[in-house]
């Protein structure tokens, strides 16, 4: 084939691409847009594996087989409410990948006249971004496994050193530009992207990982560009910079919805440590009394409500009660109750965490809101049921000025007439902040497993009905 | 790269990141967890600068790394599109039961 046609593959595939996120923009085109996006990554690779610089395919093929397999087996056996830590790893690899083209690029092109100045900056950008987003990934993915703690972790001057080491990559760079010679400074640079990866994650708890996985989205896409710059190649730099705006608004968003600034969220949410622990120590609600109640009395409440607003939160994934939960809604509008869902941007560890699990539950999406959508329901609303949401009903984001989350858009959950609060404990939540919800008089707590709760309260409705 | 080619570049990225900036607003928040997966496989497009290095005449460390980056952008791209048309099959307007 001739050679000069191949970029026109890439442009099909950039067009494939553009539509794909066209296509997001409702759950009607969504799927015709998705398949749209692997026929155009399709004619990319057909394409690339007709360049004449590729001489073997002796590592293609099994990286291709090998790659697919696993690729395909995640898909298709992960469980939903395991997103967040699927998305996580997809982000690693993606970091790995461009990373590695870095290097080889770097290595393949050394000591020629073809190491430009430019090409220097964009390789180094390439491989510390690319490095960085692998790290820093693995942590997160790590950290909503449970394999390291969901808890911040800090030490004395963390932030002094984490930004020192930005700055420090930042001078690298400009070095390394300007005398693309010094093979070891484009080295390092790597080293440095994986060490901050790790660092920079550390000290976020999981409530923040909405952001950071946003963000990391978002790195991952950049890493994807600069891969495009350095190899000249614009269905890269079209492709990475799709995906690092969708990283980046994704985390504008996040952020907005948790009311923190951008360079707060831009720097790996500075500050939590500090905030959470002085949240845990001056907790407002610390000592009054839980309103426990008894799967009866819920099941009364939720007889005699015309209304009823659910309010998923993470607990619900960690429970797995999405089935649950949408069992219970559809014996109430059986009965003729109006049952409206209430999701939060940050609800879950990701973007869209709760939605999908919804919709696993089949719940139809003309049934979910969004927070300004339904925010004003909650006044007229007869009865609310929290399933494992904890800071995003926390009247405290309101009218506690003392509170680290004072100023996050919160659900009005205290305006209903009376609400349920499932919950695995009287704990305090990941973010580790009192919620005064909880001790309000027309709130009732009931204390356990959320899918075995909301299964009881099912049982009850029906021996009610009966 | 010449400097005409970097300008190339730059309108290229800039122009994309623009355009990409009105799509995605355009994303209700319903869709976000799609939207996250989906642009994955999408950037996974860096298999294209993975295949070369696996496959090009560069040296057998080059080709073991790029048979690495092959590795990883194959599980992106292949496991990101399958795995966002699972979630988007289950987004449903009004209720029916499981096929």
């Amino acid at each position: 084939m001739n050679q000069a046609y191949i970029p026109i593959a890439y442009l099909i595939a950039s067009v494939c691409f553009i539509l794909t996120l066209q296509g997001l923009s409702s759950p009607k085109h969504a799927r015709a847009g998705n398949l749209l996006g692997s026929i155009g990554m399709l004619i990319a690779v057909v394409g690339t594996l007709l360049l004449k610089d590729i001489e073997s395919f002796r590592w293609i093929v099994p990286g291709l087989i090998i790659g697919s397999l696993i690729g395909a087996a995640m898909s298709i056996w992960i469980p939903m409410t395991k997103m967040p830590e699927r998305i996580a790893l997809s982000h690693s690899f993606g970091g790995l990948a461009a990373a590695l083209v870095g290097v080889v690029e770097y290595i393949h092109i050394q000591g020629t006249p073809e190491l430009t100045h430019f090409k220097m900056g964009a390789l180094a950008l390439e491989v510390f971004l690319g490095f960085l987003t692998f790290t820093g990934s693995l942590m997160a993915f790590g950290k909503l496994q449970g394999v390291i703690t969901g808890a911040p972790v800090t030490w004395k001057g963390q932030n002094a050193i984490n930004i020192s080491m930005f700055l420090g990559a930042l001078v690298l760079l400009v070095f390394v530009v300007l005398d693309p010679t010094r093979s070891f400074i484009f080295y390092f640079m790597g080293v440095l992207g994986l060490t901050v990866g790790v660092l920079a994650v550390l000290p976020i708890g999981g409530a923040d990982m909405p952001v950071v996985i946003s963000l990391l989205n978002s790195y991952a896409g950049l890493a994807s560009a600069s891969t495009g710059f350095a190899l000249g190649n614009p269905v890269l730099i079209i492709a990475g910079a799709l995906d690092g705006t969708s990283g980046f608004l994704l985390s504008m968003k996040m952020s907005k919805a948790m009311n923190r600034s951008f360079a707060n969220v831009l720097f790996g949410a500075f500050g939590t440590g500090e905030g959470t622990a002085a949240a845990a120590a001056g907790g407002s609600a610390g000592g009054a009394a839980y309103n426990l109640a008894s799967l009866e009395d819920a099941v009364g409440v939720l007889d005699a409500a015309q209304s009823l607003i659910i309010v998923p939160g993470y607990g619900m994934a960690v429970s797995q009660a999405q089935h649950a939960t949408r069992e219970l809604a559809q014996i109430l509008e059986g009965k003729g109750t109006t049952v409206k869902y209430a999701v939060h941007p940050v609800a879950g560890r990701m973007p869209g965490h709760m939605n999908v699990l919804l919709a696993e539950a089949n719940v139809p999406y003309d049934q979910i809101f969004d927070l300004d959508d339904i925010n004003d329901e909650f006044a007229r609303t007869d009865a609310v049921l929290v399933v494992g949401a904890n800071d995003v009903v926390n009247p405290a984001a309101k009218d506690n000025p003392g509170s680290p989350i004072y100023g996050m858009p919160v659900f009005n959950v205290d305006q209903a007439r009376a609400v349920i609060v499932l919950k695995r404990s009287v704990n305090t939540g990941f973010a580790g902040i009192e919620n005064e919800l909880f001790v309000r008089p027309n709130t009732m707590m009931v204390l356990g497993d959320a899918k075995k709760t909301l299964r009881e309260l099912t049982q009850g409705l029906k021996e009610e009905a009966a | 790269m010449s400097n005409e080619a970097l300008l190339f570049a730059l309108y290229v990225f800039v122009l994309a990141g623009f355009l990409g900036y009105q799509v995605i607003s355009k994303v209700p928040p319903l869709l976000h967890t799609p939207l996250m997966s989906g642009t994955n496989a999408i950037s996974g497009i860096s298999l294209v600068g993975s295949l070369v290095a696996a496959g090009a005449h560069y040296g057998t460390l080059s080709n073991v790394l790029g048979f690495v980056a092959v590795i990883a952008a194959t599980i992106n791209t292949v496991g990101g599109f399958l795995i966002t048309d699972r979630m988007l099959r289950m987004f449903r307007r009004r209720p029916t039961d499981k096929p």
